[in-house]
């Protein structure tokens, strides 16, 4: 295992203490040393914004905690949801009186956590609603949209509930506009190689050289079909032509595209994925509103990519133009 | 001749013993969780075990309480989703011994009983769908069935393990319909599910624990 680490045991917690560190402009820790706050957070008036999931994909979570994105958010270990207990932590760090939206990510283990959490938050008189991702295409199909995981389209998630909450938005209106960002969301993604838990010390999935698993998910889990590599166009083609039509997009929408590498895929082959990816889509008669392309949802060292797409209406434009500080995506407006 | 049942006093070391079985399947775990999971089951598992026989240790609890501290223990530190399952199923069986002062075959299966049926409460898992009820139902009816012929504590307790056992199994010719490796359809046929494997490794170290007592 080639990796710069002190104890396999230890690297969520001595991660997270360099990263507050790093961002101290932005964060401080909590009692719960696993849920990390915005400084920003509580507002006085302002609805707070959790999320919270397995490590190993920064910038996400921790990397979207700052100033009109996620106001707290729980750590989990490597690729595992946190325990209730964190997410109720998260809940109180974020509270600021107006109630929380938890806006997290479809999965078995962070869905029955969250829902503890809000029963333990209940008690102490703060309500939390939720908006649960499901934007990645290729892990269910469309007739069971409920079954799909969320992936990058979450970011997407926090940026429009991020905004809206600092527009002064109530509970519900928060939890609208995020839910109409996710609604109008689809991602998917391709592995090239796995990746390794530095607890588990190897790799739990393959992918032979040669090969890509079109549609893997977050965490290594297989997708849809194992194919021989191919080119950075014939790869475009391949996920536009999934995502579009899912939705599906139509000509003349306007549309926030966020490729993402998935941690060992370079910038330079981003770029060039972004350039097939932003001509197919401009051949469906698609207008690139805002595009992003880095590493903004990863798996620890995977090397691929994922394509997300967002559909945008006036309000969601607003949202995504938005000003927003945070490790993950700092931007000033449009 | 084997007892009718145990006293609660005398259970009190079923946590460790429960952590030590985990401890030492750890590697065993994670490697199952790895064919279609993320290859983590035996380190997490461990990992909450492990903190709450610590927080155990040169304690003198009784059965109930130290049930309970684990439920915590798993609840407040594992995540993930073998956390608040086994959780919510450790809290159960804490609560249904918790006014006992011995426990017979109709307890013990009660006991179990109202675990499955706190897993039912936060997760629509059924038989069938290859998760840790595979293992969990098979055992639930054996007890049941065993109170129902009036077998003795001692025989049920077997039966229970080898109902346990085959319902693990059972898991390895299904596909997945919940969790994380249920996003394989076909693909996660041909290996056993992981959370029946350590689901049977706990219900067999409870009947081991208390038939040591009986016999």
């Amino acid at each position: 295992m080639q990796k710069i680490i002190n104890n396999p045991q230890t690297v969520v917690d001595e991660a997270l203490e360099g990263f507050v560190k790093a961002n101290s402009h932005l964060l401080e820790s909590t009692d719960n040393e696993r849920v990390i706050k915005s400084k920003f957070a509580p507002k006085e008036g302002k609805v707070g914004i959790v999320t919270g999931g397995g490590s190993g994909h920064k910038p996400a979570f921790v990397g979207y905690v700052g100033k009109n994105m996620v106001d707290a958010v729980a750590c989990g270990e490597i690729f595992s949801s946190p325990p209730a207990m964190m997410f109720y932590d998260a809940f109180k760090a974020a509270d600021a009186g107006a109630g929380v939206a938890c806006l997290y990510g479809n999965y078995a283990g962070d869905n029955m956590n969250v829902k503890m959490a809000i029963e333990m938050a209940k008690e102490d008189g703060i309500e939390v609603q939720t908006v649960v991702a499901n934007d990645d295409v290729p892990s269910a199909p469309k007739d069971r949209l409920d079954d799909r995981r969320g992936v990058a389209g979450e970011i997407f998630m926090w940026k429009v509930g991020g905004a809206k909450a600092d527009m002064g938005a109530g509970l519900g209106e928060v939890i609208a506009a995020s839910q109409k960002a996710i609604d109008n969301t689809r991602s998917m993604g391709v592995g090239l190689s796995p990746c390794i838990i530095p607890e588990v010390g190897k790799p739990n999935f393959t992918v032979e050289p040669g090969k890509m698993e079109i549609g893997i998910g977050h965490h290594g889990e297989p997708g849809i079909e194992v194919a021989d590599l191919e080119t950075s166009a014939e790869i475009a083609k391949r996920m536009t032509d999934l995502v579009v039509n899912d939705l599906p997009f139509s000509a003349g929408d306007d549309v926030a595209v966020l490729i993402s590498g998935l941690g060992s895929t370079p910038p330079l082959e981003q770029f060039i994925f972004f350039k097939d990816i932003a001509k197919l889509l401009e051949g469906h008669g698609l207008n690139l509103y805002r595009s992003y392309v880095g590493d903004y949802f990863t798996s620890l060292e995977m090397a691929g990519i994922t394509l997300t797409l967002m559909k945008l209406d006036d309000e969601l434009k607003t949202c995504i133009d938005y000003p927003a500080d945070c490790w993950g995506l700092t931007q000033f407006g449009k | 001749m084997a007892k009718d049942h145990v006293l609660v006093s005398d259970l009190g070391s079923i946590v460790e013993a429960l952590n030590t079985t985990i401890t030492e399947n750890k590697a065993y775990l994670s490697e199952i969780d790895g064919a279609i999971g993320d290859g983590d089951h035996g380190i997490n598992m461990a990992k909450g075990f492990n903190l709450a026989a610590e927080a155990l240790s040169g304690q003198e609890g009784d059965m109930a309480s130290n049930l309970k501290k684990l439920s915590n223990t798993l609840m407040m530190k594992i995540g993930g989703s073998m956390g608040p399952l086994y959780g919510m199923f450790f809290k159960a069986m804490a609560e249904s011994v918790s006014d006992k002062e011995q426990i017979g075959l109709s307890d013990f299966t009660e006991m179990i009983v109202s675990a499955r049926d706190a897993i039912s409460k936060i997760s629509p898992a059924k038989p069938g769908d290859k998760t840790l009820m595979d293992c969990l139902v098979p055992a639930v009816e054996s007890l049941q069935s065993s109170v129902d012929n009036s077998h003795d504590f001692d025989t049920a307790l077997n039966q229970m393990k080898q109902a346990a056992e085959a319902g693990k199994d059972s898991t390895k010719d299904l596909v997945s319909k919940l969790g994380r490796s249920s996003r394989l359809g076909e693909r996660s046929r041909g290996v056993l599910d992981a959370g029946a494997c350590s689901c049977c490794l706990i219900l067999g170290t409870l009947a081991d624990e208390v038939q040591a007592k009986l016999n």
